[in-house]
């Protein structure tokens, strides 16, 4: 049995007559890695600042363990934060800096010593000691930060777009790090970003976020496969929404008809499939990299070729979608016999096509 | 085309350069000058050196500047820090008035700064002396600290202070780990700047003092206007050689500042 | 009911929080308060107030209200004081101007490293003693001091000029004490100034000189401003050096109010000249604020 470790329940939160957070509800569990992911003014960081206090919710709770700590300082909490731009005290050297926290504690000077250097162990920076933060790296400052935080044992550590600062390379060396970190120390991690790639890799859990709610709450692949709406869909590994007229359901198995374009399908849950009825408007959401392009007809879309580029090692291939807008088709490797103009049959496995509820910003575009 | 008019602009600047140096380098020369006279050169002497280490109403007059610019800058130092970072979190309404009220000091003519202390003291019956120089020394150098620090606190991460609060420190902890040691260059380049400002002060002084304290600038003062002994030259060069030294001072204490 | 209370409760407490939060730091600032109320508004306000009372016989004042110190103000003997001191102000301005502007632009377009250096030359004469400086003025022009001796072994005059003691002498005094400001007001705002507009200006065909005066110009007009304000607001004050270099010759306001504070004794009327020049002084500060709409005097510190 796990136990819950931080509850959010019904946090709301105003900043000059915005709603940035619109009564929020989260149970996290002890020892998970959880992201929040969402664009930027999604709510994200001020949900992570309520954690950690820096910020008071206008309504709601915040449980630390069972116990209430809404109205705590910061500086009460066991809590640690590792800030967006890491925040070193840049007038002390890298060991005052991990120390710190302890020493605010009146930890003794022999244990704060051992523990400092255990710390730099863990986060490969020994010998680092007496460099001062300008004399580092972007990503050396990034193991400091996270050293000077989790050197005081915190339930909970909040972490705010650690990486954004970081190069490409750098990035993903150091999600393996922190996921390395995180199961060593078995700390509960609640992590913020915006790249859907990182939520991936390393959550046990992500929190899609929008507009000051929850879009979707799941594990990495429910969200990525299961996508419960259009927006979740389209923010994690960018889908193309299709949106047709369901013409059967049999064993789950859906058949959409797309306009003039040709048919669809999709796999759908029970609870989907006892819903929907024939004659109705559905969506499906259905991933770049799931499509299969062929020239022959066939059972599939009939769409034409607009436009080919390369792009971070996939080829993605634009499709004139007509009232569907672009569709983008994307494969491994570098090129393709299809060229612009070309009139192509797209079609994928049932179970790659995923029915999603349309949010209402798609449906006043639409 | 493009030489000509930077040979232009560096002989120009060294010109005026060479202006602005030169009153300073004649004092400077002619209190190694053998002789009263400034009219004929007669030799080099450290005699004026001498002789000022036995002027005793002189050197009393260099203590009490010396007091007094310490006395001053000091309370500003501590009154425009604790008065800019107290500005910074509190939300009154009546902060922009004093605020700007705070920095008339140095905005108004000084002889009219000195004219409203004169006749304030006077009115309140405090007797002129080293107290009211004081205070109207300090009114004069809380500016310079406090717009100093004001803008060196604008520059500061506000993440740092949450930062240490997060690892657990209190608001006094965060005031004396982080915010104090960061903008400490402000402060002491600010109270340094004061420092000089109230060793010159020569208008507010006279408004201000009393019978029996002299401090240097009034006694230089009323000697140029009777007659001046070529000790002055000898004094003038030491203070000199003193604002080099602080103002190299600052400097260093500039370069320290942490960049963020 | 219990629970309504309970959530009463709730909000004290986080009430309470926030106070808490803004903390006890406005008791940083009650020194500055304090300080600033006593020392500094109550006796400007003072200075008004004893700027409508009536001198007394012999010493001191009475207080009986009355408008005559101001109405004094308008004799022509105290107009054309305050026409001198405008005079030599604006003088001392436009010179400074002329004599300062290319330096702080120069200085503003040196490298880097030297920019700081050419800083350092110009901050340490503002350092030093003001008197100091004064003093090498006299020795300078002393009649057959360094000038007189220097013309005449150039052969430009026969006989030594007497220059102290002169308008020519506290003109320069007074232009070489307030060029600093000048230059460092010029230097700030020339410093921030984006070049590309320059060399935009060049591109759509303006000649050099085009594009100082409808660009830089424009660009630089803060800090030309607040150098124009910096300078001419203590120049009608600065009577030490009117005293020093003019030997009584040259009246400013500024001698005029210490004169009558220190020989006529005649307080109310010092005030009421007091008055006057803060007044003209904070619709020059108020002017500055509007046409440059910055709201800081630029190159202060």
């Amino acid at each position: 049995m796990s136990e819950i470790i931080l509850e959010l329940d019904g946090i709301k939160k105003r900043f000059d007559e915005t709603d940035v957070l619109k009564g929020i509800r989260l149970s996290i569990e002890k020892g998970e890695f959880i992201t929040f992911l969402g664009a930027s003014g999604c709510g994200k960081t001020t949900t992570l600042r309520i954690i950690a206090g820096l910020e008071q919710p206008d309504a709601g709770r915040v449980r630390l363990n069972g116990q209430d700590v809404t109205d705590l300082e910061p500086n009460k909490r066991n809590v640690n934060t590792v800030f967006q731009n890491y925040a070193l005290f840049p007038h002390m050297d890298v060991y005052s800096n991990v120390a710190y926290g302890l020493k605010i504690k009146k930890v003794d000077k022999r244990e704060i010593a051992r523990r400092v250097e255990e710390m730099l162990e863990l986060v490969q920076l020994s010998g680092y000691e007496k460099r001062m933060p300008s004399e580092l790296s972007g990503g050396q400052r990034q193991r400091v930060a996270i050293a000077r935080a989790v050197i005081n044992n915190p339930q909970v550590l909040l972490l705010d777009e650690p990486l954004g600062a970081l190069d490409l390379q750098l990035r993903r060396q150091m999600q393996v790090e922190l996921k390395r970190i995180q199961k060593s120390l078995g700390i509960t991690f609640i992590y913020i970003t915006h790249d859907q790639e990182e939520a991936l890799n390393m959550s046990d859990r992500i929190v899609v976020m929008r507009e000051g709610k929850f879009e979707q709450i799941g594990t990495p692949n429910q969200v990525y496969y299961h996508p419960r709406t259009s927006y979740v869909a389209r923010f994690v590994g960018t889908a193309n929404i299709i949106t047709g007229c369901l013409k059967e359901m049999k064993d789950n198995l859906a058949r959409i008809t797309v306009g003039d374009k040709g048919e669809a399908f999709a796999l759908a849950t029970h609870r989907q499939a006892s819903l929907l009825k024939p004659g109705q408007e559905v969506h499906i959401a259905v991933r770049g990299e799931s499509m299969t392009l062929l020239r022959e007809p066939g059972r599939g879309l009939r769409l034409s070729v607009t436009e080919k580029s390369f792009a971070g090692g996939m080829l993605r291939i634009s499709l004139d979608g007509g009232e569907l807008g672009e569709l983008v088709s994307s494969r491994q490797g570098i090129d393709s016999p299809f060229g612009p103009g070309d009139l192509v049959t797209v079609f994928w496995e049932p179970e790659h096509g995923v029915f999603v509820d349309l949010e209402e910003e798609d449906e006043k575009t639409q | 085309m493009k030489k000509k008019r930077l040979r232009f602009a560096s002989i120009y600047q060294a010109a005026l350069l060479l202006l602005m140096y030169l009153p300073i380098v004649v004092v400077v020369v002619y209190s190694f000058h053998a002789s009263k006279s400034t009219i004929r050169w007669q030799g080099w002497s450290l005699d004026w050196y001498r002789k000022l280490a036995g002027n005793r109403g002189l050197l009393e007059a260099l203590k009490n500047s010396l007091i007094l610019a310490g006395l001053s800058s000091g309370a500003a130092g501590v009154i425009g820090t604790l008065g800019a970072v107290g500005m910074a979190r509190v939300s009154w309404r009546s902060k922009g008035a004093v605020e700007y009220i705070s920095t008339l000091p140095i905005m108004i003519p000084e002889i009219i700064l000195g004219m409203v202390f004169m006749a304030f003291f006077a009115a309140v019956g405090l007797p002129f002396g080293m107290v009211t120089l004081v205070l109207g020394h300090t009114s004069f150098c809380i500016p310079y600290v406090f717009m100093m620090v004001k803008s060196s606190l604008v520059g500061l991460d506000k993440s740092l202070g949450e930062a240490a609060k997060d690892l657990g420190a209190s608001e006094i902890r965060v005031f004396f780990d982080i915010t104090l040691p960061l903008i400490m260059p402000a402060v002491l380049s600010g109270m340094l700047l004061a420092f000089a400002m109230s060793l010159d002060d020569v208008v507010i002084s006279i408004f201000v003092t009393g019978a029996r304290t002299n401090t240097l600038p009034i006694r230089i003062y009323t000697q140029l206007k009777s007659g001046v002994t070529p000790e002055i030259n000898a004094l003038c060069t030491i203070m000199l050689a003193v604002t080099f030294v602080m103002v190299g001072l600052s400097r260093m204490l500039g370069k320290k500042a942490p960049i963020n | 009911m219990k629970r309504r209370s309970r959530t009463m409760d709730r909000a004290k407490a986080s009430c309470w929080t926030k106070r808490a939060r803004e903390g006890r730091w406005w008791m940083t600032v009650i020194p500055l308060y304090g300080f600033t109320i006593l020392f500094v508004a109550l006796p400007i306000l003072y200075l008004i107030v004893l700027s409508f009372l009536t001198r007394a016989q012999t010493w001191g004042v009475v207080n009986q209200l009355t408008l005559e110190n101001y109405a004094r103000i308008v004799k022509p003997v105290y107009l054309n004081t305050f026409k001198e001191s405008f005079q030599l102000a604006i003088l001392t301005t436009i010179t400074t101007l002329a004599v300062g502007y290319p330096f702080g632009y120069f200085m503003a377009r040196l490298p880097k490293k030297r920019k700081t250096m050419m800083m350092l030359l110009v901050v340490i004469p503002f350092w030093t003693s003001a008197l100091m400086r004064m003093y090498g003025w006299i020795i300078i022009f002393r009649s057959n001091g360094i000038l007189d001796k220097l013309l005449m072994w150039l052969g430009v005059t026969e006989k030594p000029l007497k220059l102290l003691y002169s308008y020519p002498a506290v003109l320069v005094g007074m232009i070489y004490s307030l060029l600093p400001f000048m230059i460092l007001s010029v230097y700030s705002s020339t410093d921030k100034m984006d070049w590309s507009l320059v060399e935009a200006a060049r591109d759509l065909g303006a000649t050099r000189l085009e594009a100082f005066l409808t660009v830089t110009v424009k660009m630089t007009l803060p800090g030309i401003l607040s150098g124009i304000v910096l300078v001419f607001i203590p120049s009608m004050g600065l009577f030490f050096i009117a005293d020093i270099l003019g030997g009584g010759k040259v009246m400013l306001v500024g001698n005029l109010i210490q004169n009558q504070l220190q020989s006529g004794r005649d307080w109310p009327f010092a005030a009421a000249l007091s008055v006057m020049l803060m007044i003209f002084t904070s619709i020059m500060i108020w002017l500055y604020r509007r046409l440059s709409g910055v709201k800081d005097l630029e190159g202060l510190l």
